[in-house]
């Protein structure tokens, strides 16, 4: 009996190569998406801003629907620092409370979707055949619908309803990331990896959650990432249509509403919101590049040199 | 290819014809068109209410409801709103007011958006890219509602600067407008500028990271090397074989856009007075008129149905391998 | 003076963590009429120097030497005017004609275009015209009607004929070869290699090409330069080359190639471990890791290329160790068979096909769909494997091979004919029965990368199929264990992911997976065809250990005909969907029946000079 004829060891293998400080790909991602300071800072802000919203009001002199009859439609003062709206309300109070409901139901929505889409996309994409082609119908169908259009039909009768406008804004902001999955599981699916467990035996669900998931998981992750800015957005749109929150409780997009008349006489009243909504947007699609760029390995990573001649 | 094309139709209108149905079927669960009625101080007489009710057929059920609609809208009838007015007529006018607003808008930030995009990933980090790519990025971060305020103010500053009213935001024309044709235009276009500089500029924003990423995907292709080493440059072989193949993906996002437009006009058209379609599907919302939403619904449906024909075409147009058959 | 001048060139490129150097100092000339090849495995920096010497390398690339075509320096120039040099004075082919063509223009025009980019003045029509010649030439049929087709209507071979013709558009005096026939099916390969040579006559070109195939060397180059880590080697004439090679790195190379005249079983000569990484070298010799007649002065230096006989250079210190003794014997290995012990009983038969038939429809329409045709991949393909032999199944792309094996790895009742697996008939099988088949059963796969999953750690790759037969922990970890040892890696390895091994090892981890479930029947779908020659090597070696040592059976399907004259017993050569001859190993090879056979076997380049 011969022993194979080469035994390879591993330390041979790289030859030079300190095989202990090889890094695992967790840290090469992790390395890169650092690199990318613009997706760090928006990371800070919205955790921030997350915290600040919640925790700041407690400590405000004024609470969101506290009239201030001493003033009224002030500019930023010490007193008020985003000044008051015509009713004497403190305008950094609503801000926050504003923000509060644009975050929770942006990262509630953006979750829930992406939960939609994974499932249904690596269904569609690993089984192909009837169920593909009938999830991928359905998909059409909710597509071709001007699904803004309806949230707004049924929301305009649950006004304020938090929990409609969640599910809602989730049932119809899955489609377009679903696609995508399916595009990708279905490449997965034919990678030789995926093949060799089917004949190993191992059971269709244990694939997709073992094999398929994680390497979709990239893509999942830079969605939600996405999404969140995309469903802020959203639910920002049917406030300021009067569709979504109702008052008395605020959103940025009720704010915005009632800014915007006056934005020309008192354009604090406008602009402070109208800024907190396109930051908080900002920062997650700045979040969504920078994961993009650090979890796709096809991404000029390399660092780049000086012009060429 | 027109089988093909004959084929995509077909399954189109049948995704229409649901999309209408469920659209007719949620409004007419959720709306009470009577409430108005009912809301009125005092409240009318039980005879008119309920003469009111057969008027609208609110007595059938719901899918006889929808069976009456459906058979005339097959006949170019849209029905009657709320108020008894039709609405089909109004629709043609709304539909003429809002084209006018959007299409100048959209055309220019697809077009604009394409090359912006396109030589942001040949200029691919230098400054200029960097500069463009966090412009859109902000761009596209801003809301139309917010955007079009924002440049309002601007253009209220600009106006007071030059000391004329150089840039119109109420409406479409100028009630007082006269004299010949020439004022008539410029008067129109006066008020064009502000609403079509917002949806261009979001359709820039959008359609030129989406070009750059394309562009950038078929940056590193083969044939691009091939150029190369006929001995174009690295600028024209990106231009004349890179870009080509990379306009090809963006025929499929130009059909998914067109769904967004619809919804970016009902807030340009609410903030700028204009009255189209937008301000027409708030109104139809207010006064829970099911007719009115529908027939919103059902345009809507057919102008992406319309888009989503056009990429197709666009589609095997620029890509041959697409062309079987 | 000569065409083409190289000094001291180097390539850099910066990635994530260090800065790899590709090439590490190359010189070598190109005169006019010679074909000069670069020869090396993957990572040797031969594609990096010619992408160097052509200017298209990726901007971040440093690259510092010198380039003197016509006497005229090329490092430095801009890219305006390299592009007038590119496509006039050099004409390059790429290695994957399916992507090298713009999908959006005809073939034609892409042919035109090269001629009008650097003679202003061709009209439209001439330049038309001359690509139409230029098909011509290059051996299209019907040239004036496929002039007018998209790339996507030509086959892989055509489309390299295609990319040779804009080479050769504006008459250039070097041509470089990037992997010309790699992507390529064995007969393709060979019509393209004539058609190099029909464009090296046409030209008067002086050729680079760069091959990893020996075979190619031997058929189509003057001289060669063999490299390693980014830099030559050993350079000589092709016949000094191969008859009196005196670097052990060279001899090891031309003793891991599989021969089409070797004995089923021949052992071949691998060069253990794997080849350096680019970004930390060791002071000393690269190769010194590797070598056998490493000695302590190896570490010490790197050797300067020196001429040991006229116009053979080497970079090596030990070349007298060389010289007159076979690769066999500088590594250490036995390459001769083992005595086959006769069989007084036949074999049993653990695998029978009959008659089988997969057929694919082609359908359009998106929402009704709609037959319009169908495609026979397998048509009627009946063969037996019988225990402890190798059966190989050689054919080229679309002969149906790897579909057939797909087909007996689903376990489901095939279309029409019968699958037997150690003597259970498959339309049979339930889904418990399936399991214990699947034990007995087992795959490995081409692409190494590709068939592990990549985050995954080894260990759980091992575990995966144990688990999912309901193995326990601790039975788990011991077989792991053991699997390790069997495919000659270490306990350790267990813990590190897929990507930080290299491509060899991969593999060797696909096997120990196979090996899992401990089963008679191993499926191999082109188990080495991505894998650097002295590689597979490694791995063909360690296939025919297991074979002995375990009595497994081999279904082997390859394209590669001296792959497959080492390990099989009997070989089934398919075409379009049918067996078109099967037999005993040595019969097929040595006295094919079938036209297409016989073909087959005329195409694939031998690593021996031979006239040209």
């Amino acid at each position: 009996m011969t022993e194979p004829v080469t035994t390879e060891s591993s330390t041979t293998a790289k030859s030079g190569v300190d095989v202990a400080s090889f890094a695992s790909r967790r840290t090469l991602v992790l390395r890169r998406f650092v690199r990318n300071k613009p997706a760090v800072v928006s990371i800070a802000i919205l955790v921030l801003l997350f915290i600040g919203c919640y925790a700041l009001p407690p400590l405000l002199p004024y609470s969101y629907s506290d009239l201030d009859y001493f003033a009224l439609q002030q500019p930023p003062s010490t007193d008020h620092w985003f000044g008051t709206n015509a009713l004497g309300q403190d305008l950094l109070a609503q801000t926050l409370r504003g923000m509060q409901k644009s975050l929770l139901i942006g990262v509630c929505v953006a979750f829930i979707s992406t939960v939609i889409a994974a499932t249904v996309g690596t269904i569609a994409g690993y089984f192909g055949g009837w169920r593909d082609r009938s999830l991928m119908w359905i998909v059409d169908l909710m597509l071709v619908v001007p699904s803004f259009l309806l949230i707004t039909i049924v929301v305009q009768r649950t006004k304020g309803d938090i929990v409609w406008m969640i599910v809602l804004l989730s049932v119809f902001s899955w489609m377009i990331s679903s696609r995508i999955v399916r595009g990708m599981t279905m490449s997965l699916r034919e990678r030789e990896f995926v093949v060799a467990a089917r004949y190993m035996g191992v059971s269709n669900t244990r694939i997709i959650l073992r094999h398929i998931i994680p390497n979709v998981a990239s893509i999942i992750i830079i969605d939600t990432a996405l999404n969140v800015g995309i469903a802020v957005l959203a639910e920002t749109a049917l406030s300021y249509l009067g569709f979504g929150v109702q008052p008395p409780d605020v959103s940025l997009g009720t704010l915005i509403a009632s800014g915007t008349p006056s934005a020309t006489t008192f354009p604090w009243l406008f602009l402070f919101p109208a800024g907190a909504l396109v930051l908080i947007i900002f920062c997650a699609n700045l979040i969504g590049d920078g994961l993009r760029d650090a979890l796709d390995p096809s991404s000029k990573a390399l660092r780049r040199r000086k012009a060429r001649k | 290819m027109t089988r093909f094309l004959a084929r995509r139709l077909l399954n189109y209108l049948v995704l229409l014809a649901l999309a209408s149905f469920v659209a007719y079927i949620l409004a007419a669960w959720q709306f009470n068109p009577l409430e108005n009625l009912l809301s009125r101080n005092p409240r009318p007489p039980e005879a008119v209410i309920e003469a009111k009710r057969l008027e609208l057929h609110l007595d059938k059920p719901l899918l006889v409801q929808f069976g009456l609609w459906a058979s005339g809208v097959v006949q170019g009838d849209f029905g009657t709103t709320v108020s008894g007015q039709p609405v089909t007529d109004e629709l043609w006018r709304r539909v003429g007011v809002s084209l006018r607003l959007l299409v100048l808008g959209s055309v220019i930030g697809t077009v604009a958006g394409v090359v912006i995009g396109a030589w942001g990933a040949i200029r691919q980090y230098r400054l200029s890219d960097r500069v463009i790519t966090a412009l859109s990025l902000l761009v596209i971060s801003t809301p139309s509602f917010v955007m079009a305020t924002l440049l309002i103010l601007s253009a209220l500053g600009l106006n007071s600067a030059f000391g004329v009213q150089l840039f119109e935001f109420t409406g479409e024309t100028s009630p007082d407008a006269v004299g010949g044709a020439w004022n008539q235009f410029v008067d129109r276009l006066q008020h064009l500028v502000l609403p079509t500089l917002t949806l261009a500029l979001g359709g820039m924003a959008g359609y030129s990271r989406y070009q750059r990423n394309a562009m950038l995907d078929v940056l590193g292709q083969d044939f691009i090397r091939t150029a190369r080493a006929k001995g174009l440059t690295r600028r024209r072989a990106l231009f004349k074989h890179g870009l080509r193949t990379a306009l090809i993906p963006m025929a499929t996002m130009f059909a998914y856009s067109f769904a967004g437009l619809f919804t970016g006009a009902v807030f340009v058209e609410k903030i700028f007075g204009w009255h189209g379609m937008g301000e027409w599907f708030i109104q139809g919302l207010n006064t829970q008129d099911i007719n009115i939403i529908s027939a919103i619904v059902v345009f809507a449906g057919v102008t992406v149905l319309l888009a989503g024909l056009l990429s197709d075409i666009i589609y095997a147009a620029l890509d041959p391998r697409v062309r079987v058959t | 003076m000569s065409l083409l001048e190289v000094s001291d060139l180097t390539v850099a490129f910066p990635t994530d963590s260090d800065v790899v150097n590709a090439v590490r100092g190359m010189n070598f000339h190109v005169d006019p009429r010679e074909v000069v090849a670069l020869v090396g495995e993957s990572g040797a920096g031969k594609s990096a120097s010619a992408m160097a010497v052509v200017g298209l390398l990726p901007e971040y690339a440093a690259v510092s030497g010198s380039v003197r075509l016509h006497g005229k320096e090329l490092i430095g120039l801009s890219d305006q005017d390299m592009s007038q040099i590119r496509g006039k004075t050099i004409g390059t082919v790429f290695q994957d004609p399916m992507s090298a063509l713009t999908p959006v223009y005809t073939v034609g025009d892409q042919i035109a275009e090269a001629i009008e980019i650097h003679q202003r003045g061709t009209t439209r029509r001439a330049a038309r015209a001359r690509a139409v010649e230029l098909l011509d030439l290059v051996g299209i049929a019907q040239p004036e009607r496929r002039a007018r087709a998209f790339p996507h209507e030509l086959s892989g071979g055509e489309r390299q004929r295609v990319v040779i013709a804009i080479a050769i558009a504006n008459d250039p005096d070097l041509l470089i070869c990037d992997e010309p026939t790699t992507a390529l099916d064995v007969t393709v390969q060979a019509q393209i290699l004539e058609v190099l040579k029909t464009a090296r006559d046409v030209t008067n070109a002086g050729v680079l090409i760069i091959t990893h195939d020996l075979g190619v060397v031997a058929e189509f180059a003057n001289r060669a330069l063999v490299m390693y880590a980014g830099r030559p080697v050993e350079t000589a004439s092709v016949d000094e080359l191969y008859e009196n090679r005196r670097m052990p790195y060279t001899a090891g190379l031309l003793g891991s190639v599989s021969r089409l005249d070797a004995a089923q079983g021949s052992r071949l000569v691998p060069i253990p471990g794997a080849p350096p990484s680019m970004a930390a070298l060791p002071p000393g010799c690269p190769f010194e890791p590797r070598c056998p007649l490493a000695i302590d002065d190896c570490r010490i230096a790197e050797p300067e290329l020196l001429e040991i006989a006229p116009n053979h250079r080497a970079a090596c210190i030990r070349t007298d160790q060389v010289a007159g003794r076979s690769a066999a014997q500088i590594y250490g290995v036995s390459t001769e068979p083992p005595d086959t012990a006769e069989e007084a009983t036949d074999p049993k038969v653990v695998l029978r096909v009959r008659d089988l038939v997969k057929t694919y429809k082609l359908t359009k329409g998106v929402v009704f769909r709609r037959q319009v045709g169908e495609v026979r991949a397998v048509d009627g393909v009946s063969f037996e494997l019988q225990q402890g032999r190798t059966l190989g199944i050689v054919g080229e792309s679309g002969s149906g091979k790897s579909t057939t094996l797909h087909q007996i790895l689903e376990l489901t009742a095939p279309q029409s004919g019968s699958i037997e697996v150690l003597g259970t008939d498959i339309a049979t099988l339930d889904s418990r029965s399936r399991r214990a088949v699947r034990g007995d059963l087992q795959a490995v796969f081409q692409d190494p990368v590709a068939s592990l999953d990549p985050r995954l750690p080894v260990f759980e790759v091992l575990a995966e199929p144990l688990s999912a037969n309901g193995f326990g922990k601790k039975q788990i970890d011991e077989r792991v264990a053991e699997l390790l040892g069997i495919v000659g890696l270490q306990r350790a390895d267990a813990s590190r992911y897929p990507a930080e091994f290299s491509g060899g090892q991969k593999q060797r981890i696909g096997i120990a997976r196979a090996l899992a479930l401990q089963p008679k029947i191993l499926a191999l779908d082109e188990p080495v065809s991505a894998l650097d020659v002295s590689i597979q090597a490694g791995i063909i070696n360690l296939l025919l250990d297991l074979q002995e040592r375990f009595g497994l059976s081999y279904l082997f399907v390859s394209h590669d005909l001296s792959v497959v004259k080492h390990l099989a017993h009997r070989v089934a050569v398919m075409y379009k969907g049918t067996i078109v001859e099967q037999g005993d190993g040595d019969q097929v090879f040595s006295n094919p029946q079938h036209e297409y056979t016989r073909r087959l076997l005329a195409a694939v380049p031998q690593p021996e000079v031979n006239r040209r």
